[in-house]
């Protein structure tokens, strides 16, 4: 290591440092779509894995433990490799006109996600009272309005904790799609590194990154933690 | 359906997706990622017995630097981790280290750093009381820990270490990117080498993922409702 010269000029101006950024900046892209996808999808499947009707219900939870058990790398592969046929022509052409890697990668991170955060968002629904929902099925509410307006707002601020989370593995899981060629964080670090061989000033400023990420998603939900679920009171 | 899914390539190459080369070459496949992920669990539940005890330290010279450890690999990517070891290793040592040794390297710490979180937990959840009743009898705070509070904490740990073993079956995929060629990186040889059925190898991989890390999800299960009951009578 004596030998090794440091020269952290590399990483801090000039073009590697903007392929940092813009790796970052699809990181964050990366990550922002994926968290909105994953939730609204998981959402739904908690819906489905709850439901009255078998079929849903069980289609939900083979889902679940498909989704779950099965590498994020892997889901990447197949949706890159393999998806073309299984999708209907007029998706694959689609597909191919937007930045296929991208799309890839952000429908293996969503699937993968989405499966995590239904079993969270179940999870909050059943420490809910089931009198809460009876209470709320004889006031005249329909199953769907009951979740709607008494069971999922509850629950979902139960939730908030663990979804934060799984936010912060779905950021952090993003550097896998460097592996079909998605130009993020991780990717920029690893191009600095053959350019340049400055490999440790290039993967310390990445991993900082990385870190500052979840240090201050850490904070929100402390934040959060303090301020809703146990509140102060005066 | 007829002619859409191709699955000779799967028995065409089967042995090869299961043992790599093995018995005349390395092990490779399924025998080696269940290989990286064996070994690197017994090395990380010790790496996170000593982590979790070590931040459960009275002092704070100890716990502050151990606790920015573990926060510290928890907030990175494991990609990253392994691509530090990847770098880093060779140049601390001084030697070329073989791919698969940065892997479980990297595999040990990363999941080290997720483990001490449930050895945590576990030691929390024994009431303070036996603690100080096993004080009160005689016992040094160390004596206390490892004779009365662990033996109960590692009981109810282990449905949580089954579920990182799990984790670790899944993680052991990310050695493909240095090489290494367990399931996943086979997958991809077979795949440019055939160019013609990629949707048949990568659903025929995730399903092998799939059985073995449901068998071991539905074990944890199993177990904690033991555990459970147990507790109960």
């Amino acid at each position: 290591m004596l030998s090794y010269q440091f020269d952290w000029s590399v990483v801090t101006t000039g073009k590697y440092f903007e392929w940092l950024v813009s790796g970052l900046g699809l990181t964050l892209q990366l990550s922002a779509a994926g968290i909105v996808l994953s939730f609204l999808l998981g959402l739904l499947i908690a819906v489905l894995r709850m439901s009255h009707f078998g079929p849903l219900r069980w289609f939900a939870h083979v889902y679940l433990e498909f989704f779950r058990n099965t590498p994020l790398l892997v889901q990447i592969f197949f949706w890159y490799f393999g998806s073309y046929k299984l999708l209907p022509m007029a998706v694959n052409e689609w597909l191919n006109s937007t930045n296929f890697e991208f799309a890839a990668a952000l429908i293996a991170l969503t699937i993968y996600t989405s499966a995590f955060i239904a079993e969270d968002i179940r999870s909050g629904v059943l420490s809910i009272p089931k009198e809460q929902m009876e209470a709320a099925r004889s006031a005249g509410f329909s199953y769907i309005r009951s979740m709607q307006y008494i069971i999922l707002p509850q629950a979902v601020r139960i939730t908030v904790p663990p979804l934060i989370n799984q936010f912060l593995n779905l950021a952090k899981n993003s550097s896998l799609a460097m592996t079909i060629g998605v130009m993020e964080l991780t990717y920029q670090a690893r191009q600095v590194e053959s350019y340049t061989f400055k490999g440790f000033e290039a993967f310390t400023a990445a991993t900082l990154v990385y870190l500052v990420l979840s240090v201050v998603i850490t904070a929100l939900m402390d934040q959060y933690n303090n301020r809703v679920l146990n509140p102060q009171r005066g | 359906m007829d002619g859409l899914f191709d699955f000779q390539v799967i028995t065409n190459n089967f042995t090869y997706f299961m043992v790599g080369r093995y018995p005349e070459g390395p092990l490779g496949g399924l025998g080696l990622t269940l290989y990286l992920a064996a070994v690197s669990c017994i090395l990380s539940f010790f790496g996170g017995l000593i982590l979790g005890l070590l931040s459960l330290s009275r002092h704070a010279a100890i716990r502050y630097p151990v606790n920015l450890f573990i926060n510290t690999f928890r907030g990175m990517p494991l990609l990253m981790v392994i691509f530090w070891m990847y770098f880093l290793l060779p140049a601390l040592l001084g030697k070329t280290v073989p791919e698969s040794r940065t892997v479980i390297m990297g595999l040990t710490i990363f999941t080290s750093a997720y483990m001490s979180q449930i050895v945590i937990a576990g030691i929390k959840g024994i009431p303070k009381g036996q603690t100080e009743a096993a004080i009160s009898t005689g016992l040094k705070p160390w004596q206390a820990m490892v004779y009365v509070v662990l033996p109960q904490g590692l009981r109810n740990m282990i449905p949580s270490f089954v579920n990182q073993f799990v984790s670790l079956i899944k993680d052991t995929s990310l050695a493909f990117i240095v090489g290494v060629s367990e399931l996943t990186h086979v997958a991809t040889q077979v795949n440019n080498r055939t160019m013609s059925s990629p949707t048949e190898i990568f659903i025929f991989i995730a399903v092998v993922y799939f059985l073995i890390c449901y068998a071991f999800t539905t074990l944890s299960r199993w177990l904690e409702g033991r555990l459970a009951w147990r507790k109960a009578i």
